[in-house]
């Protein structure tokens, strides 16, 4: 589904990825995990455009990735989800959806809108409140939801679990799986908080310093006792 | 009250235009973080294009479209060509350059416009109108502009409220990266925004122009009365500077009418000074959003 090979990027002299190779495949969540600094949210960054690869391939469903604009990535299925901060906080609830909605190119369509309102009634409930106003939790879930109104192939989550309470982790994490499972979504999960991630990942990768030094299923990478203590923290 | 009927009717019509001028900069604050001081020689630039059509013998409503429609054209290639390259850098670039092109249009204003005053049109009347035997302060051209720039408003905020392109525009003001992430053409929003805060621009110049004299510099002291209609307003808020607008308009028009006109341009400034002072934020501040 989605592929990078050989990939390098940085800031100026800084070197952030260096020769990242790795795959998520469809229908699986690939959780990729790593310390503050690690390289992750580059990797996002990267593949979303957002930034550009001073090297490397990103092969995403057979179109190549490396040069396309941030902004078309919506059309081609992909959707980049923003930490909760990614809300747009001067727009209303009702507003966000509706923008993620139109990253597709057409009009909104209002079965979208409910469909994203039944998987999450808090944003239903709140639909004319400014973004503002909400919870980190419902924050979290705005994103996620907005980013499914494009009608996406495949997520790209930046670590939803930031701030938020474990209870909540859970919550959000179980609906991604839901997802994935009904829906068909392919998901690539950038995670600092690797038990939680690796508790839902199907797929594992481990950064460390902008290399991978990990990828195995995940139940492999939580079992392997060295690597966690070296690498995830817990 | 007659003389106050009639000081209150002065402000509200010049109230009106300062509410546009201040409208136009608060469109390009909003989405590019660039205080605009060309907004003046931009809006002189095409009500002299509006001139040139009229002279040319066409009717004045043909010049007012005309112009109109240059100022959208000249919002959008400053933006493009001259703009675009500083945005997204340190600010004082964009004030600099901005400065710079109030000198560049002032500069070729003069040379292709002639650096004299001309008469400029107005299409309704100039007298004032009689209620009751009595002529109040208020023209048929004074009607002319109340209506037009309550009409302007009125579109702009049904653009932003309630259509795709206005939600865009709104979502690429208040976050780049994540308009971009949902797929929204950040830098044609750029370029719209530009434009649509030209055309309102050149509207404050046309309504200013109306039935007065036009000079290359006729619009340099409105830059100062917009900008404090701005900032009462807040900066970012298209209402504020409706409010702000009319609220230095009639104070302006109270200080001429019952102190002096020669202190109007202090009186600006005092208001400014209070403003900053005592809300800096503007009388439509919101509160800002806590970090966590």
């Amino acid at each position: 589904m989605l592929t990078l090979t050989s990939l390098c990027a940085g800031y100026g002299p800084i070197t952030a990825l260096e020769d990242v190779s790795l795959t998520a495949r469809r229908g699986e969540i690939t959780a990729v995990l790593g310390a503050n600094g690690a390289g992750k949210t580059t990797l996002l960054r990267t593949v979303s455009g957002l930034h550009r690869a001073r090297s490397g391939a990103i092969d995403f469903d057979g179109t190549r990735l490396e040069t396309v604009a941030a902004e078309r990535m919506p059309r081609l299925g992909l959707a980049h989800v923003p930490e909760g901060r990614g809300v747009i906080t001067e727009l209303t609830v009702e507003e966000n959806l509706r923008l993620g909605g139109l990253g597709r190119g057409g009009r909104v369509s209002s079965a979208d809108l409910s469909r994203v309102n039944d998987l999450f009634p808090v944003l239903g409930d709140r639909r004319a409140a400014l973004a503002s106003t909400l919870s980190g939790g419902e924050r979290q879930m705005l994103v996620i939801g907005r980013a499914l109104m494009a009608r996406p192939t495949m997520l790209l989550l930046d670590e939803p679990s930031l701030g938020l309470a474990p209870r909540i982790v859970a919550q959000i994490f179980g609906l991604v799986r839901t997802l994935v499972r009904e829906d068909g979504l392919s998901v690539l999960l950038v995670e600092q908080n690797a038990r939680s991630a690796l508790s839902v990942a199907d797929h594992g990768v481990v950064l460390n310093l902008g290399r991978v030094v990990a990828d195995a299923p995940a139940d492999e990478l939580a079992g392997d006792d060295q690597l966690r203590h070296a690498y995830l923290g817990f | 009250m007659q003389q106050f009927l009639n000081t209150a009717l002065t402000g509200l019509t010049l109230g009106m235009v300062y509410a546009a001028f201040a409208l136009a900069l608060v469109l390009i604050w909003r989405s590019t973080r660039i205080v605009n001081f060309a907004q003046a020689p931009m809006a002189m630039t095409t009500t002299f294009v509006a001139l040139v059509v009229i002279d040319a013998g066409f009717s004045y409503w043909l010049g007012f479209v005309a112009a109109l429609l240059s100022g959208l054209v000249l919002g959008a290639v400053l933006e493009r060509v001259v703009v675009r390259p500083v945005e997204g850098k340190a600010e004082i670039n964009a004030v600099i350059l901005t400065l710079g092109l109030f000198i560049v249009l002032h500069g070729l204003a003069a040379v292709v416009f002639g650096n004299r005053y001309r008469s400029f049109p107005a299409p309704f009347g100039l007298e004032g109108l009689s209620v009751g035997g009595t002529t109040i302060a208020l023209n048929g051209f004074g009607i002319f502009t109340i209506v037009s720039v309550l009409l302007v408003m009125a579109l702009l905020v049904a653009l932003f409220r309630f259509t795709d392109v206005g939600l865009r525009m709104r979502a690429s003001a208040f976050n780049q990266e994540v308009a971009r992430l949902l797929g929204v053409k950040v830098g044609s929003m750029l370029t719209l925004g530009w434009a649509l805060a030209s055309l309102v621009g050149s509207l404050a110049g046309l309504l200013i122009a109306g039935g007065s004299l036009v000079h290359p510099s006729y619009m340099d002291s409105v830059v100062v009365f917009g900008f404090v209609a701005a900032v009462l307003g807040g900066l970012d808020s298209p209402l504020g500077a409706v409010v702000g607008g009319l609220v230095l308009g009639l104070s302006l028009s109270f200080v001429s009418g019952y102190v002096g006109s020669q202190l109007v341009a202090l009186a600006a400034l005092v208001i400014l000074m209070l403003v900053l002072t005592l809300r800096p934020g503007g009388l439509f501040a919101q509160a800002p959003e806590r970090r966590v």
